[in-house]
């Protein structure tokens, strides 16, 4: 007793502190109140899903995740999930390459054209996807590529993503100059300079490009809505809209586990890069 | 190495050759390196722009050859369907709704976690997850579910299911977009960082309270990066698209209240095949954002405060 009040007395409980904190506490319960309900709902017998106003299921139904692996018309989940990991997967392999080339010449190398070049690559950070939607749709419609996963990966691989570029030239512009010099002098030329040297530099900001992009494909609808059709080439976001027309429900359970199984892949990613993701952001200014 | 060996005469006579060589062989390299952004930017986004351009005074249907109707695709969006200015005024609203919403959430979090000292990284990573999760059809689902009819919203407030009532739906698509202030957030509070405590010092040695600090010093230093997250958000909100259609399960509905642009974009150029409107529909847009982008720009000279000139 005596050496609590004495602790106190020395240190006074700041109550303006304790109350920002219950009010961060407060807000985060109602933020996270969407996922909470994903995950129980995803766990709920048939009945209780919109009868119950708990959030609580009374028993846990695991046998909506045996529905949810049977997948959508007759494609298992597996395959969705594979084929989502296939098109993320190009898409950072696409974009890291790519991105980083382009940002190295823009950062470090002298080139005619160089200024409207550059202008030209910032200005298209702000140009609405739609503007180019219809044309690269009939470009890839010609080519005979609608309805596979060219138009989802070969853009990324031709730094389509403009804002990738501009966030690894801001990184490059960060690196001392003296260690390109010193190469130089050795007799080293742009293109063992860049792997060698500047390359390794970069992995922070490769590090963020990959995981952003890994996620903004993931998350991606609007362009594989476009192009893919078949159900077998689906992706789980695409099979997740086709609950989207037709959702009894009685099928509510067995889709949102399904949608915790859509979620999982960017859980594990937030918990395993946060600390990325977050500086990431706050030092570029990239979207959510 | 080898340099260092060889004579000063005979160094300074071979130089200028030397470097004339090594300036076309980064001249080239150089192009090696953009070659792959080149013929991105070109095949992917600048002859796509021109194309959507010339399709915008077309009528084409992806299959038949493009037939030149000069601006009546622009006159029949503007004159004659009404479906167009819905998704007008539907896509103003929402931004008008949703935009000031985030940004002020974003800045008040940001302000709250500012002075923290325990626990600032764990708020900053929990109140950043939306952000990244909010995108995903999963989360739209889910949105749809609470905001129906016996979902969690109509159960605590007894207004029915928002997402069935032509005055509420649109709110519920905006509130996902709210949801996610993370993005902002984190901008804020890196901005709010910058600030040297200096100023705060200096302002409370003339008196200043906690509210003159926060309207003299907090508010300019931090008006670049309320700018950028204004020009970005607005950006943003105005090609929205995946919430709505999970929200309104495809449809835009009830009475087209959610029919964002971009929805009814989609809907006239690949459900419809109106692919010569809909890039008419698509150079609005376009137009549109580069208006407001540029107003802001214009407006921002009255308020944005810049420090240094070397600043940003």
């Amino acid at each position: 007793m005596t050496s609590v009040s004495t602790a106190a007395a020395r240190k006074p409980v700041r109550w303006g502190r304790v109350a920002l904190h219950l009010g961060c506490l407060a807000a985060l319960l109602v933020m996270l109140y969407p996922l909470a309900w994903l995950l129980a709902t995803s766990l709920k017998p048939a009945d209780e899903v919109i009868a119950s106003l708990d959030l609580l299921p009374s028993h846990l139904e695991w046998s909506n995740y045996e529905t949810a692996f049977d997948g959508v018309n007759d494609v298992s989940v597996w395959r969705l999930l594979s084929n989502s990991l296939l098109i993320a997967g190009g898409a950072v392999l696409g974009n890291v390459i790519s991105c980083s080339l382009a940002a190295y010449a823009f950062a470090r190398l002298r080139f005619r054209f160089r200024g409207p070049m550059f202008a030209f690559m910032i200005a298209t950070i702000m140009l609405p996807h739609h503007a180019i939607l219809i044309p690269q749709y009939i470009i890839f419609n010609k080519l005979g590529m609608v309805n596979t996963y060219w138009p989802l990966i070969l853009p990324k691989f031709l730094a389509t993503e403009a804002f990738f570029v501009f966030l690894i030239v801001q990184f490059m512009r960060g690196l001392p100059r003296e260690l390109e010099e010193a190469a130089r002098i050795d007799g080293c030329g742009p293109f063992r300079s860049f792997f060698q040297i500047v390359l390794p530099l970069t992995r922070p900001a490769l590090i963020t490009t990959a995981i952003f992009t890994f996620i903004w494909t993931w998350n991606d609808f609007f362009t594989q809505l476009i192009y893919l059709f078949d159900p077998d080439k689906f992706t789980l976001t695409l099979a997740l809209r086709s609950f989207v027309d037709a959702s009894s429900q009685s099928a509510f359970g067995p889709m949102f586990a399904m949608s915790v199984i859509a979620l999982l892949p960017i859980v594990l990613f937030f918990l395993a890069f946060q600390r990325f993701l977050v500086e990431g952001m706050a030092s570029s200014g990239l979207k959510g | 190495m080898t340099t260092t060996a060889i004579p000063t005469g005979e160094k300074r006579a071979t130089a200028p050759t030397t470097k004339r060589r090594t300036k076309r062989e980064r001249q080239g390299a150089a192009w090696v390196f953009l070659s792959p952004w080149v013929l991105g930017a070109s095949v992917l986004t600048l002859l796509p722009m021109a194309v959507s351009l010339y399709l915008s005074f077309t009528d084409y249907n992806l299959f038949d050859p493009p037939h030149w109707v000069g601006l009546r695709n622009y006159t029949q969006m503007f004159t004659e369907d009404p479906r167009y200015w819905r998704s007008v005024t539907t896509t103003l609203m929402y931004v008008v709704i949703a935009v000031p919403l985030q940004l002020a959430l974003a800045l008040v979090v940001a302000l709250a976690l500012k002075s923290m000292k325990r626990g600032k990284a764990f708020y900053r990573s929990a109140f950043y997850a939306p952000s990244l999760l909010g995108a995903s059809m999963s989360i739209a689902l889910v949105w749809r579910a609470v905001f129906n009819d016996g979902g969690t919203v109509d159960n605590l407030f007894g207004t029915g299911g928002w997402v069935n009532r032509p005055g509420w739906a649109l709110l519920a698509v905006a509130l996902l977009t709210v949801w996610q202030f993370g993005a902002p957030m984190v901008i804020f509070l890196a901005g709010l960082q910058q600030i040297p405590a200096e100023l705060y010092e200096a302002a409370a040695v003339d008196g200043a309270g906690t509210w003159r600090q926060f309207l003299s010093v907090t508010v300019p230093m931090l008006s670049p990066v309320l700018f950028f997250n204004l020009v970005l958000q607005t950006i943003q909100a105005f090609q929205v698209f995946t919430p709505a259609f999970a929200v309104s399960a495809g449809k835009g509905g009830p009475a087209d209240s959610t029919l964002v642009y971009t929805m009814y974009l989609y809907d006239r150029g690949f459900v419809a095949s109106h692919m010569g409107y809909a890039s008419a529909m698509a150079w609005v847009l376009l137009l549109v954002i580069g208006v407001v982008t540029a107003v802001l720009f214009r407006t921002s000279r009255s308020w944005v405060f810049y420090a240094s000139e070397g600043d940003r």
